[in-house]
């Protein structure tokens, strides 16, 4: 029975789809005059916010409005936590006020799965340390699907389609959640990054790894790129920020070389002019805007699935 | 009651409907909500998936045929409002479509398959109050098997079917199931 | 003293005796045979029981003083007693660091009133376990604590220089330097043994080569001074490979392996549960079968529990947040069993000899580890080899519970615990 969203490992195809078609119809929602559904009145969603991110927190907020659900935000600056409440502590205090999902962000990886042992709702991971985003994810597998398939690509998974990730994989929540769910809805998924930026065994990933973006952006349908810290570069993990774009940045003169139908996307905050160049950002390519809009739409499907009936249904696979 | 064994292919239980009466009860029904609806004027059919779809385009169909009538055509899924949704696992959501039309004004017919307890329809009318704002709203249904649970009742109705809470209707249309045919039986098909 | 009669035991040694009896007096073995009297001696039937000399652990944390909290020499010695230690030696990671005489007979004494077991202090290698000035040694090793074996655990001595003057300096005294072998700078941060599960958990990783090539240097160090090296809680494949060649050259170099990294792999993570998460972490499936394979072949001499108890507070938290280690003073026996007898690895005199014999050599500890013999101290364990395989409570002696083993099943039974003619465990509970 899946009462969680901890990992997009935890989502088989038939799972994914399940989700993504769901968004799909939740998407006229926007232009409704309203813009709201009563599916999950009565139940409360906690935000647990242990790092600061007000686009993920409102985004969550959005979707679990938009279905009538009540939403309590918590965030750990000048909170008890900041005191020294310890998590399981946080998480017994949310359990007694009856939360139904908790949607945490933590800075530790596996904070997530912590907190499932300790409370009885439904857990959904906004991100846990360097481990997974799974709804990031979902919401990149639903733009990819509604710009590159035809009519939106209901029921459609990714097969085929070849998607490249690139910058810090080794530090990426972005980056795993993306490699297991791309792969499980078909599609082709390349690393591209130093050696320094990927984990020693990404060999045992569903995925092709390269060091040299310039050869795969020819055969890219879709280029993701990932945010790159300044702070890496203290600890040897690239020369300087300027080695690092010149090599793997994705700046004007790349874009130029993907295909016509090729989408840029970025799951943000943008390293404007480090990984990704102005001028890429804001180009007709860059599918970087609507990326917000699909987060509403997929955590609401997300929400949906977990909460409005008893359980996540079955899917056959 | 009218229900006599006819010879169906392919299912367990009885058939009380065949293809030749489907037709004259969706003929006779878009002759009806003609006249009720002075020849149709701001008329948009609406199916609740998964059969009421198929049904409402046939209707639509028929109304074009009879009057040269173009109806707006569209579908109404109701899983986000239906009042069981926690006694089980969630479910799928089928297809809103509406016509670009839109319900504002309009004179919408609901369409299904089967009126039963009537909480479907209860679900869609709330699903079609946050959509807009209908002048009229009319239900047309192929099968009334009674047993309501609530204050609603169909407009149109294609047979009347007195049937036993234990019974179980099937309504197969050649569009999803391959075949047109209204079965009654005692044991259930998931729905 | 009461004196025993221990009767129908199969000794676990060299030259088997098949099943026989043994007569403790006035802390001695006084007599080897069948059918000894039991006049003036209480009885306690051994029938299926191995007799093993009374375990010498070469790694224990007690915690005391400084962190009562998760353990104290009396509650630590009532665990160790419990898994048939007769003897342990205590780490120098406490609180203040033992570094001095003062601390070491602190320790020393708190063993000797507990009475569960003789506590042998180990003193640490530096100053507070800073790793920059040598601790005095010399005075350690004179003081009534009889410091032997040194050690920075929980640190690395990383400083190369440092580490060759400590080796030289201890052999003024026959003392021994056990390293804990871990560059700090490869370990930044380190969360999980570096492999394919570190990359799926997102946590940062601790690579194999962080053990392997202090031990590399530690070993060609001794070998250059010709001073003893002890390398604590060997968990690579690769860390094997390396002293198999430093005893090939017949360099002065020893080691210790933990029950845990016999058993477990870092597959056990995959829930993040911290109380799996340890210093050096938990490995590969390959890893362990090369481990155990040492051990059978002696390359790595002896099984070290490395007990290290934490509050729960330190546990019950995100991985990352947890305190590092496990402990292990109740299970090790049993764990050895499933992990080295049932698999064929190692027989019950090997055991005697891994766990009693060779700890008690490296770590100079007179009146431990003397095969069972006539004559010899009465430091022996009674243990049940067949017992029912029963899970692993999670409470036990120890103040701490972040035991791995807990709920899993283990065969074997820790019957009865000799110090000295006197029992500190009989039936399975604290005499």
């Amino acid at each position: 029975m899946k009462r969680h969203l901890i990992s997009a490992a935890d989502l088989s195809r038939g799972d994914a789809l399940l989700i993504l078609d769901t968004a799909e119809e939740l998407a006229s929602l926007a232009d409704r005059p309203i813009k709201k559904l009563p599916t999950l009145r009565g139940r409360t969603v906690v935000n647990l916010f242990f790092e600061d991110s007000t686009r993920t927190r409102i985004s969550f907020e959005a979707a679990a409005k938009r279905l009538s659900a009540d939403v309590i935000n918590f965030s750990a600056k000048g909170s008890s936590v900041a005191k020294g409440e310890s998590l399981k502590d946080t998480a017994l205090t949310l359990e007694a006020m009856g939360a139904d999902a908790v949607v945490i962000r933590h800075s530790a990886s596996g904070a997530a799965h912590r907190l499932a042992g300790w409370v009885r709702g439904s857990v959904v991971n906004a991100g846990d340390g360097t481990h997974e985003h799974p709804t990031q994810a979902l919401l990149d597998a639903f733009t990819i699907r509604r710009k590159l398939r035809a009519s939106g690509g209901r029921g459609a998974g990714l097969d085929g389609i070849r998607v490249t990730i690139v910058g810090d994989v080794l530090h990426s929540r972005v980056a795993r959640s993306n490699v297991l769910l791309l792969s499980s809805l078909g599609a082709e998924v390349t690393l591209a990054a130093p050696p320094t930026l990927l984990p020693l065994a990404v060999d045992t990933w569903p995925c092709a790894v390269s060091y040299d973006l310039d050869t795969e952006l020819p055969k890219s349908d879709v280029v993701m790129m990932l945010r790159v810290q300044q702070e890496r570069m203290t600890a040897a993990y690239f020369p300087s920020v300027r080695e690092y774009s010149r090599r793997y940045g994705l700046d004007a003169a790349r874009m130029a070389r993907l295909p016509e139908h090729a989408i840029v996307m970025h799951p943000g905050p943008m390293n404007r002019g480090v990984e990704i160049a102005a001028e890429v950002a804001d180009s007709a390519r860059s599918t970087i805007v609507e990326q917000v809009a699909n987060g509403v739409t997929t955590r609401m499907a997300v929400l949906y699935l977990l909460l409005g009936g008893t359980e996540f249904p079955e899917v056959a696979s | 009651m009218d229900a006599t064994a006819h010879s169906v292919a392919g299912r367990d239980g009885l058939a009380v409907l065949d293809a030749e009466e489907i037709r004259r009860a969706l003929t006779r029904i878009a002759h009806e909500i003609l006249e009720r609806t002075h020849g149709g004027d701001e008329v948009v059919l609406l199916g609740i998936p998964t059969r009421g779809v198929p049904l409402a385009r046939r209707l639509a169909a028929r109304i074009g045929e009879f009057e040269g009538l173009e109806v707006p055509c569209g579908s109404l899924d109701v899983t986000m409002h239906r009042d069981d949704l926690r006694l089980r696992p969630a479910r799928a959501l089928g297809r809103t479509d509406l016509p670009p039309s839109g319900v504002d004004g309009k004179t919408v017919v609901l369409v299904d398959d089967v009126l039963y307890s009537g909480r479907t329809v209860r679900a869609a009318l709330d699903a079609l109050t946050d959509l807009g704002r209908p002048r009229t709203v009319q239900l047309a249904v192929l099968v009334d098997r009674g047993h309501r649970e609530l204050p609603i009742r169909a407009d149109y109705v294609g047979k009347n079917l007195p049937t036993s809470q234990r019974e179980v209707v099937h309504v197969l249309l050649t569009e999803v199931d391959g075949q047109d045919a209204v079965m009654i039986s005692d044991e259930g098909r998931p729905e | 003293m009461t004196a025993w009669l221990i009767k129908s035991a199969v000794i676990a040694g060299p030259g088997g005796h098949g099943v026989t009896d043994l007569l403790l007096a006035d802390g001695t073995i006084s007599a080897i045979g069948s059918g000894l009297s039991d006049a003036g001696a209480q009885v306690l039937d051994a029938a299926g029981l191995i007799a093993l000399p009374g375990l010498v652990d070469l790694h224990t944390h007690l915690r005391e003083p400084g962190r009562e909290d998760a353990e104290t020499v009396e509650t630590g010695t009532r665990a160790a007693a419990l898994g048939g230690f007769t003897a342990v030696h205590a780490m120098a990671n406490t609180e203040p660091v033992a570094d001095t005489a003062g601390v070491v007979e602190q320790v020393w004494r708190l063993g000797r009133a507990a009475g569960h077991c003789d506590v042998q202090p180990v003193g640490a290698v530096t100053v507070g376990l800073g790793g920059t000035r040598l601790a005095e040694l010399g005075t350690m090793a004179d003081s009534a604590a009889r410091v032997r074996v040194f050690s920075d655990d929980g640190r690395c001595v990383a400083d190369p220089l440092l580490m060759r003057r400590a080796l030289e300096y201890v052999k003024a005294f026959d003392g021994v330097i056990a390293q804990h072998a871990q560059d700090p700078r490869l370990t930044e941060g380190a969360q999980l043994n570096e492999g394919e599960i570190s990359g799926r958990l997102g946590l940062a990783g601790w690579p194999a080569v962080a053990e392997e090539a202090i031990i590399a240097r530690d070993c060609l160090l001794a070998a250059h001074v010709g001073s003893a090296l002890h390398v604590c809680h060997v968990s690579t494949a690769g860390s094997t490979e390396i002293i198999r060649w430093a005893k090939s050259k017949g360099w002065p170099v020893t080691a210790e392996v933990t029950p845990h990294h016999l058993l477990l792999t870092d597959e056990v993570a995959v829930g993040y549960d911290p109380v799996f998460k340890v210093n050096p972490p938990l490995r590969t499936a390959a890893d362990v079968a090369e481990l155990r394979r040492a051990l059978a072949d002696g390359t790595i001499d002896c099984v070290a529990t490395d007990h290290a108890p934490h509050p729960m507070e330190a546990k019950e938290t995100e991985w990352s947040e947890a305190a590092f280690g496990m402990t292990g003073l109740e299970t090790a026996l049993r764990v050895v069993q499933q992990a080295m007898v049932d698999t064929g690895l190692l027989d019950w005199p090997g055991v005697a000899d891994r766990m009693s014999v060779r700890p008690a050599r490296i770590g100079r500890l007179p009146g431990h580890g003397a095969p069972l013999a006539e004559g010899g101290p009465a430091n022996l364990t009674l243990y049940d080899p067949a017992a029912p395989a029963e899970a692993v409570s999670p409470v036990g002696a120890s103040k701490s519970r972040n035991n791995p083993f807990a709920g899993m099943p283990l065969p074997g039974r820790v019957v009865a615990t000799f110090l000295r003619g006197t029992p500190t465990v009989l039936d399975g509970k604290l005499a």
